[in-house]
């Protein structure tokens, strides 16, 4: 997302202060049957709120200025704008966050809402737990006739979700396949696990890289692994959690045969049960996502061996 | 049942109201403050956009803490200014109690400010701050052992229970 840069940012201060309803007018008047329907809904049995003498639960302030299904009246170019602007730069997802409300007289049935709402102000981008966004604050005038009777302060965050999907439907991230590498890759498709060996001084390396960190020669042949290696080092992943895995599993630093070591995760045995020394061997593993297919060098504990 | 009254003064902690967090509860609050989010009713669209669940909007916690203070102060209590902040939601299943605390009461002007907390399994759904105005400083509370059957009075300052209360 386009968040963080200051340009965004004062893009989006832009709107502060100006109006996101102008004369909106409530779509029913305050009325018995939504009154009652409320207090159904919250379990609020006061008696304030029923009789020929009822006034609406003063909490219900904002529920007389909702557009509902058929939308919002009222409102402005400025704040359907800003919602758009967020949402372009990843912000789809909104919360309400705050609410603050002040009663200056009761509604009764009968009263007309009219309602006037500013962009009071827009922060800078926030990290939250939901993801990462932008509160807006808007101030709400509700009037009837010409008397204020409430306002009413609402913040809510519009941000980009952080989504964890659950593991096994999350893809699983790809290789950075470049030209220094490609020829790895290729043989793992081919289910060979290939090793760069010097043209020059027979020095083998993994991983893949244009010359030789013995003789600085930049010509290089392969040679094809056994695929049988043990475990130099490891470490067992409990957080943070990646999409594509199952915390906590185990991720070794494994040394070929050969000689060269390279990283992938070992399976087998339990993620405790991994030790250094353990014997392994290559095993490649095939996986099917909505990216496509994908073939990875993964290691097995050698049976018997745990 | 019998009831205890208690005077509130500043310092009172207000009795506790456990509220189940339903999947009625949240579509009905919904859509009795007019709210159709679809993350308030609907579980698909909800969990493409990354909950678990659908969750109550704040017009239902708003709602709900209204309730809860007026309960507390009895018949001739008026809200005059609510202010919240939602933390954790509140997902079906789940349950919220809501507690307060008085922080300031003025028996002159029968104001008084308190503060509201409501925690949930996951955290903090809400916490805020309510004016309330009130005919009477006294919070009844519905008992449920059998002290409330004897004839005992408590003459403090602080409590007067009664047995004469059947709710």
């Amino acid at each position: 997302m386009t968040g963080g840069s200051d340009e965004f940012g004062v893009r989006l201060r832009v709107y502060e202060g100006q109006p996101a309803a102008v004369s909106g007018v409530g779509k029913d008047p305050v009325n018995l049957p939504m009154i009652r329907h409320w207090c159904e809904a919250m379990g609020d049995t006061n008696p304030a709120y029923e009789g020929p003498d009822a006034i609406a639960p003063p909490t219900m302030l904002q529920a007389w200025t909702m557009g509902g299904l058929s939308g919002h009246v009222g409102r402005t170019g400025a704040y359907d704008e800003l919602l758009t602007l967020l949402e372009e730069a990843g912000c789809t997802s909104i919360v309400a966050t705050d609410c603050e409300q002040e009663y200056l007289r009761p509604l009764r049935p009968g009263d007309r809402v009219t309602f006037d709402t500013a962009i009071e102000s827009v922060s800078e981008q926030k990290t939250t737990k939901l993801g990462s966004g932008y509160f807006i604050t808007t101030r709400t005038d509700v009037r009837v006739g010409d008397d204020l009777v409430g306002t009413h302060r609402f913040r809510v965050l519009k941000y980009a979700p952080s989504r964890r999907p659950p593991a096994g439907r999350a893809r699983r991230p790809r290789p950075v396949v470049n030209r220094d590498n490609a020829g790895f890759w290729e043989g793992v498709a081919e289910g060979r696990l290939l090793i760069q060996r010097c043209a020059v001084c027979g020095t083998l390396r993994h991983p893949w890289l244009p010359g030789c960190n013995a003789c600085g020669s930049l010509d290089w042949d392969t040679v094809e692994a056994s695929g049988e290696g043990t475990v130099y080092s490891y470490v067992v992943m409990h957080h943070p959690p990646f999409p594509a895995f199952e915390p906590p599993y185990a991720v070794g630093l494994i040394e070929l045969a050969e000689g060269v070591r390279m990283v992938s995760n070992v399976f087998g045995v339990p993620y405790d049960k991994v030790r250094i020394g353990l014997p392994v061997r290559v095993e490649f593993r095939r996986y099917d996502d909505d990216a496509g297919e994908l073939v990875l060098p993964l290691f097995r504990v050698v049976e018997g061996e745990a | 049942m019998g009831t205890e009254t208690t005077r509130l003064a500043a310092g009172t902690d207000l009795p506790p109201l456990e509220i189940p967090i339903t999947r009625t509860l949240i579509v009905a609050g919904a859509i009795a403050s007019r709210d159709y989010q679809d993350v308030h009713h609907d579980v698909e669209l909800a969990r493409q956009k990354g909950s678990p669940d659908v969750f109550m909007n704040i017009l239902t916690t708003n709602g709900l803490v209204g309730r809860y203070i007026t309960d507390c102060f009895g018949p001739g209590a008026v809200l005059r200014k609510v202010a919240i902040r939602l933390g954790a939601p509140n997902y079906p299943g789940d349950t919220m109690v809501l507690t307060g605390r008085i922080e300031e009461l003025d028996e002159e002007t029968g104001t008084a400010t308190v503060r509201v907390i409501g925690d949930n399994a996951i955290g903090r759904h809400v916490s805020g701050s309510v004016t309330v105005t009130f005919t009477e400083a006294v919070v009844t509370v519905t008992l449920t052992d059998e002290t409330d059957e004897t004839d005992e009075t408590d003459e403090t300052d602080e409590t007067d229970e009664t047995d004469e209360g059947a709710s």
